[in-house]
């Protein structure tokens, strides 16, 4: 074999950069980009099992927005995950605001504290699901057992369709508080101390503190914790999936999109075979509502944010 | 002054039982007996009982599925560091045509909720031969978390100084002998929170396995809790101990690595 010619270093630093980028590139193509124009596509397929059968135009989509028995489903579900939605951005977000002003004071064992409020984070949505599925049995729980030892009758919380989803919200809250918490605490301890020291000396309360001067120093996190906070609501899955099952039992009063979805594209006793048209359909649908509010929630919140 | 710093400090305080409690009750119902549960589900063991622990450990797949979570996790977590370094140093170190487009086509994956892609992705998984293959969740998982990774890395590589690799090469250090000798040792810290935090979405995942996965050998942990609550769900005690054998090892390494999980999970969202 004869000795080739070396590349002009050029040529040969872009093979090197080529190189470098190819892997990457090559699985993000064909698992990210090549899946999700595919998703689009599908919306408007009618497919055999795993198998495309033509193209149906809207009809998925007309079928799972205004077509029984379809579209009562659909509805019921988008209705579940507003209520989740509105109740984690009050319930969950609320009190991890006051938690990182709480944190923010550096009070003894703050750092104790933030790794406490942050364990349940790291946890998976399974076990955190069960868990608190077992915690909430009417007989056996250790919820009504505490319960009964202020004198109050507990109920069955994930059986009656007026407790079931918001026991499971509560779980969620559980599971995820931490985490707007500390993205809160970041973003006050940014807040220059002079400030609010500065409010404390003209007499502000902690309220006033909370409510005039912090809130809008953290827009920027609060930004990101309404968009997080919808994006995963809108997500919803594994928690309803474990404490309540596939069907979003009692009677439908926990199903939300995610289990919906599965459903419709997967197969369950109730939807019958996997159906990957209708289901397409739903997860574009789905993904159009989180991807718009989503930008005009960013928009609208970015704008209220100032610059430090 | 003191009251009101008394109030912020009884919040904590409820925090922190509402918080602890739960796991408490979980890791104590571990070591107690089904009757001993059902008469009092708040009770202390009567005595260190370790019997469920061991049904867990033998008398079902929980070491299967502890087994397959960790390779799955760790074959995911050192794909996308590898490709995702890789990526980030050619887009952090070296000017090219279209750098800027290359950089916009990572990112742009972390917008992406690729479960709602679930569908077309099994399909493409079937037309690879991927179905009910670790390889095909291994690849999914590179694929999410290649565009934080190589974020994060970008970032924290175009931050280092340009004299130590100009005077690596002028000793006639090729360039991966610079890239790996020289850069990425001080990319350590970068690498750590990107390694986190995909790992912990990872080692938690449910939905991917759960479509992608069949085979009973195959299942992850979570999937194997869901498996197994269906098969003891009479037997309480064992519930409680599986529950707590699987919400161990992370816990434990949370609790020796609290600052940079926190750091590697809140980061993404930060910046």
């Amino acid at each position: 074999m004869t000795r080739r010619r070396p590349l002009p270093p050029k040529v040969r630093r872009g093979l090197w950069v080529a190189c470098l980028l190819a892997p990457a590139a090559a699985v993000m193509t064909l698992f990210v980009v090549v899946p999700v124009l595919g998703a689009f596509a599908d919306a408007f397929r009618s497919f055999q099992g795993p198998r495309p059968t033509g193209w149906v135009g809207l009809a998925n989509l007309r079928d799972v927005l205004f077509v029984a028995p379809y579209a009562a489903a659909t509805w019921r579900a988008l209705g579940h995950n507003i209520v989740v939605l509105l109740s984690l951005m009050v319930v969950q977000n609320g009190l991890a605001y006051l938690i990182a002003f709480a944190l923010l004071k550096a009070l003894p064992g703050h750092r104790v504290h933030q790794v406490i409020v942050f364990l349940p984070v790291v946890l998976s949505a399974i076990v955190v699901g069960i868990l608190w599925k077992l915690l909430l049995n009417p007989i056996f729980g250790a919820v009504n057992e505490t319960l009964a030892l202020i004198g109050i009758q507990g109920l069955p919380w994930l059986g009656d369709a007026r407790t079931a989803l918001g026991s499971i919200i509560a779980a969620n809250a559980w599971h995820w508080m931490g985490f707007p918490a500390l993205i809160f605490l970041a973003a006050m301890q940014r807040i220059p101390r002079e400030a609010l020291e500065a409010a404390r000396i003209d007499g502000a309360t902690d309220r006033v503190l909370l409510a005039r001067i912090i809130w809008p120093l953290v827009a920027p996190a609060t930004t990101i914790v309404v968009v997080l906070t919808f994006i995963g609501s809108f997500n919803w899955f594994e928690l309803p999936y474990v404490m309540t099952g596939l069907e979003g039992s009692p009677g439908g009063a926990t199903d939300v999109l995610g289990l919906l979805f599965y459903r419709t594209a997967f197969g369950a006793v109730s939807s019958g075979l996997e159906d990957f048209g209708h289901g397409s359909a739903l997860a574009v649908l789905m993904f159009v509502v989180v991807a718009a509010v989503s930008a005009v929630a960013l928009r609208v919140l970015r704008a209220r944010e100032i610059e430090l | 002054m003191t009251e009101r710093r008394l109030a912020w400090q009884l919040l904590l305080g409820a925090n922190a039982v509402i918080m602890i409690l739960p796991l408490l009750v979980m890791l104590l119902s571990a070591t107690r007996t089904n009757a001993e549960i059902f008469a009092s589900p708040l009770g202390l063991p009567t005595r260190a009982a370790l019997a469920n622990v061991v049904k867990v450990w033998q008398e079902t797949d929980f070491p299967l599925y502890l087994a397959n979570s960790v390779i799955v996790t760790t074959g995911s977590v050192a794909a996308i560091l590898v490709f995702g370094t890789m990526a980030a140093y050619a887009l952090a170190r070296y000017r090219f045509r279209g750098a800027g487009a290359v950089y916009l086509f990572f990112v742009a994956g972390l917008m992406l909720p690729l479960k709602l892609a679930i569908i077309p992705l099994f399909i493409q998984l079937d037309t690879l031969h991927l179905l009910d293959t670790r390889l095909g969740l291994i690849l999914v998982y590179v694929a999410m978390g290649l565009p934080s990774a190589v974020f994060i890395l970008t970032g924290f590589l175009r931050t280092l100084p340009g004299e130590l690799e100009e005077s690596a090469r002028l000793d006639g250090a090729c360039e991966l002998m610079v890239m790996l000798r020289i850069m990425l040792p001080l990319a350590r810290p970068a690498l750590v929170i990107a390694g986190i935090q995909n790992a912990v979405p990872i080692w938690n995942d449910f939905f991917f396995p759960l479509v992608i996965l069949t085979s009973d050998r195959l299942k992850t942990l979570p999937q194997g809790l869901t498996i197994f609550m269906g098969e003891f769900n009479t037997d309480w005690g064992v519930l409680f101990a599986g529950l707590t054998l699987a919400a161990l090892p992370i816990t434990l390494v949370y609790i020796a690595l609290s600052r940079q999980f926190i750091a590697g999970l809140t980061q993404g969202a930060i910046k």
